[in-house]
């Protein structure tokens, strides 16, 4: 892999990520960027992120989210990236078309709910407002918030994150091509 | 073959033998047409439309247009690709396609097309269908999530096989493949592993069962090169 | 063998004597199934498919094709309400409504003792003396409120449709407007007699001078599509006239099936005569069932007058007959490989061009295709010669169109009129005042303003197949846009992949921007779907699915715009109905419950 050394912007660009319905696989593969994180941390710094702990994000340059919106509490971080990111990214493919956790598309929820806390444990279904409702499908990021960026994969490769993070921070048209660009 | 049977295919002189097509006659040169329903051993279909290409201006789908001399093809086009992409989107929202699970991953035409085409992601809202699957058969899997109604099995089981097994039912988005039984299941007709029907699918509809991940993710055909390099080679090696 | 299985074969077995066990005929036996059954009993696939040597799956494809072949039953009276535009502007869906609630059945379902069914379908062709509405098939026309309520009791009364009140089954032709063709007397025989008096050669020859062009709405000159067939290998002809009249505000076909049969059936016999066809094939659509007897008895009675038959007045080479084929309720078979596929009992989706018909269509034979208008144009060249025929219209355009005048006018019906004729003198001589716009050539046509109406109706100005929807001012051509967004949808094939997908995107979109949720973003979509569709569509049906969208967007863009949302991005769906199941099994209604999209540009102010 060809080591580009991005263009360093004026001044750090401030990155939020999060992670919706997805397995955290695509955070895994943002860190197997590896020693390319020291370079990109030279450009960049965390705001809400998995890796800061940070719980809420304020203004930022680029928002990254992984994983699709399966439930109330997914809009709402969803949302709140929108609002306070310049620009989206949808990181994966479960972001991107909903993914594995969309093959419950077919199911009907409330089936699904009643199955598992009424027949299987005889238990009531759990009314608890702690606990985020369930959407009844599955959705990629774009039917539901405006997402400009896209990054297929399941991961994408870090490779293929590099390429498309470096771009977009240095001002160029992210491309992904043969053989970064996969699906699965 | 004459100097004159030949015509431009984006600003290249394709030579051509009289009755092909100009998706033939590419395919041959090794300029590569996007293409789906196509196969070169059926009758063309001319229902996925990613070979549409402007002749003379006008479009048509390279795989039923006869080639002729003279004529100015235009294929390679931002426009066309444009297009092209959008119907590429347009079938995987229709259907469910989560390539992650999928064992034609890698193999997949419709997968590869979209990486040539730098489609990264299917952009309208997804229809998600409900599809159950047909595991009846013994040998192989239907998985109707993931068929794109080219009508390739239709076709093979029709005029190899001597069969017609598969067939298109319904109108709109509704269509969709029915199998030549009264249960309307796979296992209870006269399907077999060995038909040529088995091995056509584009996508990964028509699966043989137990063959998982011999070759790897990372290694299979479209994996190792893009589809459009694929074909060129292909073209190369029929030499 | 169960009692019903048992009906089930002795049903089936005297329609396949009936219909000659003819897999060409599966179309028409199903149609006596359904009418039979209320539905196509899964039984009875399997069955046909053995009966008449064809896999199931082709079976299950006709059965499945059709709107009005159905799997489940659709009760002893079946209410198809017409939901063209038109019939939307004459208040069909009040009366749609009205009928729910007193026959207490919902849209496109079943009354729980399997007495009725009420749904919508697209255009019967009845849009001058609408809402129109079809039970059992047979179409019912100037539905009113006090009406819904007669049918409505005939229905619970159970009495059957044939003795319902003869007026309720009335159809007017409301000519308006009758030149060369529609005022002119006619007796039958009198022009094949004379094409015949000239000889096969110099007839065609007066069809050449005569300039007729196709009427369907593609314009293809009509003596170069029968030389075409005459000069094409094959062992057997066909003569087929496409009365499949699905274009939605187009019915001036109707008008000349009930009032001129003759002239169409012996335009049929006159191609018949030129190319060397034996048979000759009628495709009615299936709105129009209630032609049918009429049109059966016209063709008894043109046979003993010796126009159809064996030697025809005398000519030993020359015999031909016509059978009548019904369609099914698809507007793409109007197109004519559609239609070829569809005759031959089949699913009709467009083949692929070429071979064109004319080589190899019907059966695989050279088959002439045209419309019943073109057919009936030509007995008046075979009696007055193709130099007077030219008389009539533009260089390019000779003769008269007929048109389907509907909308908001004093006058709807059917004006014949000398092609070239200004849009604005139709709108005057029809009483439109204050149009809005003008639909030519139905929901595939385009939309012209009044800026425009000075354009002539004329191959080479303004095409049309014969429909003129008006819309007064007071019209929002949104509503109209999304009905004809709707409507395709619906009809679209589902062969390939612009249309099959293009119009269901497409009108997800247009009920998008009518619930208010669209914004620019989704008016930049269409344009782009359009294009797509336009250029890489099998059949015109997709490439000109969304011009009425691109056309009301160019003129008309206020009716879109006050629709939109005030902001650049609106979700997909409705994200809180979204949770209404999730809600209603946790019973849950706390404020996290709800998904109140207060939208994120109010979050960020107010951060």
């Amino acid at each position: 892999m060809r080591h580009v050394a991005p263009t360093p912007p004026r001044r750090k660009l401030r990155v939020a990520t999060a992670s919706l319905a997805g397995c955290f696989g695509c955070h895994m593969s943002f860190l197997d960027i590896d020693e390319r994180l020291l370079d990109l941390i030279d450009l960049v710094e965390f705001d809400r992120s998995p890796i800061t702990d940070i719980k809420h994000c304020g203004p930022c340059d680029i928002g990254i989210i992984e994983g699709g919106v399966c439930n109330a509490e997914n809009v709402h971080v969803l949302w709140e990236l929108r609002a306070n990111c310049k620009v989206l990214v949808a990181l994966g493919a479960c972001a991107v078309n909903g993914g594995l956790p969309a093959q419950r598309n077919h199911l009907d929820v409330g089936r699904c709910l009643t199955r598992v806390y009424r027949d299987r444990a005889g238990a009531a279904v759990p009314d608890d407002p702690e606990l985020p409702l369930l959407l009844d499908k599955v959705r990629p990021l774009n039917e539901v918030v405006r997402i400009d960026f896209f990054i297929p994969g399941c991961p994408p490769s870090g490779d293929a994150i590099w390429k498309y993070l470096t771009d977009l921070i240095s001002g160029r048209m992210p491309r992904l091509e043969h053989p970064m660009l996969h699906f699965d | 073959m004459s100097d004159d049977a030949t015509f431009m295919l984006d600003g290249r002189p394709i030579r051509f033998v009289a009755g092909q097509s100009i998706l033939e006659a590419a395919t041959a040169a090794g300029t590569f047409i996007p293409n789906l329903c196509h196969h070169p051993e059926f009758k063309p279909h001319g229902s996925c439309k990613l070979c549409t290409v402007k002749v003379n201006g006008r479009a048509s789908s390279a795989c039923t247009t006869r080639a002729r001399a003279g004529q100015e093809v235009a294929s390679d086009t931002p426009e066309l690709n444009r297009h092209r992409r959008t119907l590429l989107q347009m079938l995987f929202v229709e259907g469910n396609h989560f390539c992650p699970g999928c064992e034609k991953s890698g193999n997949c035409r419709l997968q590869a097309l979209a990486y040539d085409l730098e489609m990264l992601n299917p952009h309208y809202e997804h229809f998600y269908p409900p599809r159950p699957i047909d595991a009846s058969h013994p040998d192989v899997l239907i998985d109707f999530n993931r068929c794109i109604l080219c009508a390739l099995c239709v076709r093979a089981s029709r005029d190899v096989d001597g069969k017609s097994v598969f067939a298109l039912a319904g109108r709109g988005t509704a269509q969709h493949l029915v199998v030549d039984c009264p249960s309307g299941k796979l296992g209870d007709s006269d399907f077999a592993m060995t038909d040529k029907a088995a091995a056509v699918c584009p996508v990964g509809a028509i699966l043989p069962k137990r063959v998982g991940f011999s070759v790897p993710i990372g290694e299979r055909t479209f994996d190792v090169e893009p589809i459009s390099a694929h074909a060129a080679h292909a073209a190369e090696t029929r030499g | 063998m169960t009692t019903n299985e048992a009906a089930l074969d002795t049903v089936l077995a005297d329609l396949l004597a009936r219909h000659g066990r003819d897999p060409g005929r599966l179309l028409q036996i199903l149609l006596d199934v359904q009418a039979r059954f209320a539905r196509v009993p899964p039984e009875a696939v399997p069955k046909l498919a053995a009966a008449l040597c064809l896999p199931i799956g082709e079976v299950e494809s006709t059965v499945e094709f059709y709107s009005f072949l159905s799997r489940t039953s659709v009760g002893e009276y079946r209410v198809l309400f017409s939901d063209n535009i038109t019939d939307r502007m004459l208040g069909n869906l009040t009366i749609f409504d009205h009928m729910a609630k007193r026959l207490g059945v919902r849209a496109g379902e079943v009354s729980d003792d399997g007495l009725v069914s009420l749904d919508t379908t697209s255009c019967t062709g009845m849009c001058d003396q609408g809402p129109a509405i079809l039970v059992n098939g047979i179409a019912v026309t100037r539905m009113t409120l006090r009406r819904a309520d007669q049918v409505c009791e005939l229905i619970r009364s159970r009495v059957p449709v044939a003795e319902w009140p003869a007026d309720f089954f009335r159809v007017d032709h409301n000519i308006r407007r009758a030149d060369m063709l529609l005022a002119a007397d006619f007796t039958p025989g009198s022009a094949l007699k004379a094409a015949i008096g000239l000889g096969r050669d110099r007839f065609l020859e007066e069809m050449r001078i005569s300039n007729l062009r196709g009427r369907g709405g593609a314009g293809f000159t009509t003596a170069v599509k029968w030389e075409a067939a005459r000069n094409a290998a094959g062992d057997e002809r066909y003569i087929v006239c496409n009365a499949d009249e699905g274009e939605p505000g187009t019915f001036k076909d109707r008008v000349l099936l009930q009032y001129y049969p003759e002239r169409v059936f012996e335009g049929m016999a006159l191609a018949a005569y030129v190319i060397g066809a034996r048979h000759g094939l009628l495709y009615l659509r299936g709105e129009y069932l209630y032609l049918r007897p009429r049109l059966e008895e016209k063709l008894t009675e043109l046979r003993a007058l010796g126009v159809l038959g064996r030697s025809i007045f005398g000519v030993d080479d020359f015999a031909f007959d016509i059978e009548i084929h019904m369609g099914a309720g698809a507007y793409v078979c109007g197109e004519e490989t559609a239609l070829i596929e569809s005759l031959e009992g089949k699913a009709g989706r467009p083949r692929i061009r070429p071979p064109f018909p004319v080589t190899s269509g019907y059966r695989g034979r050279p088959t002439v295709v045209n419309n019943v208008e073109t057919l009936a144009k030509v007995s008046e060249i075979a009696l007055n010669g193709g130099a007077w025929y030219r008389g009539y219209g533009t260089r390019q355009s000779t003769g008269t169109k007929i048109l389907s005048v509907s909308g908001d006018c004093a006058r709807p019906g059917i004006y014949e009129y000398p092609f070239g004729v200004r849009i604005s003198q139709v709108l005057e001589d029809c009483g439109a005042r204050r149009p809005r716009a003008v639909q030519i050539s139905g929901a595939s046509g385009q939309c012209l303003t009044p800026r425009e109406f000075g354009r002539r109706i004329a191959f080479e100005d303004v095409p049309t197949a014969g429909a003129l929807m008006i819309f007064g001012d007071h019209r929002d051509m949104f509503e109209v846009a999304l009905n004809f967004a709707r409507f395709f949808r619906h009809e679209s094939c589902g062969f390939c992949t612009p249309c099959r997908v293009g119009t269901t995107i497409q009108a997800k979109i247009m009920d998008k921007i009518a619930a208010g949720h669209g914004t620019q973003y989704e008016m930049n979509e269409l344009e782009h779907l359009h294009e797509v569709m336009r250029t890489a569509s099998h059949c015109g049906l997709g490439q000109t699915a969304g011009q009425a969208i691109a056309d009301t967007i160019t003129e008309f863009r206020g009716d879109y715009e006050k629709r939109l949302a005030r902001k650049d991005f609106e979700p997909a769906f409705d994200l809180d109905a979204a949770l209404d199941r999730a809600r209603d099994i946790t019973g849950r209604d706390d404020a996290d419950s709800r998904l109140v999209d207060e939208g994120w540009h109010a979050r960020e102010t107010t951060r």
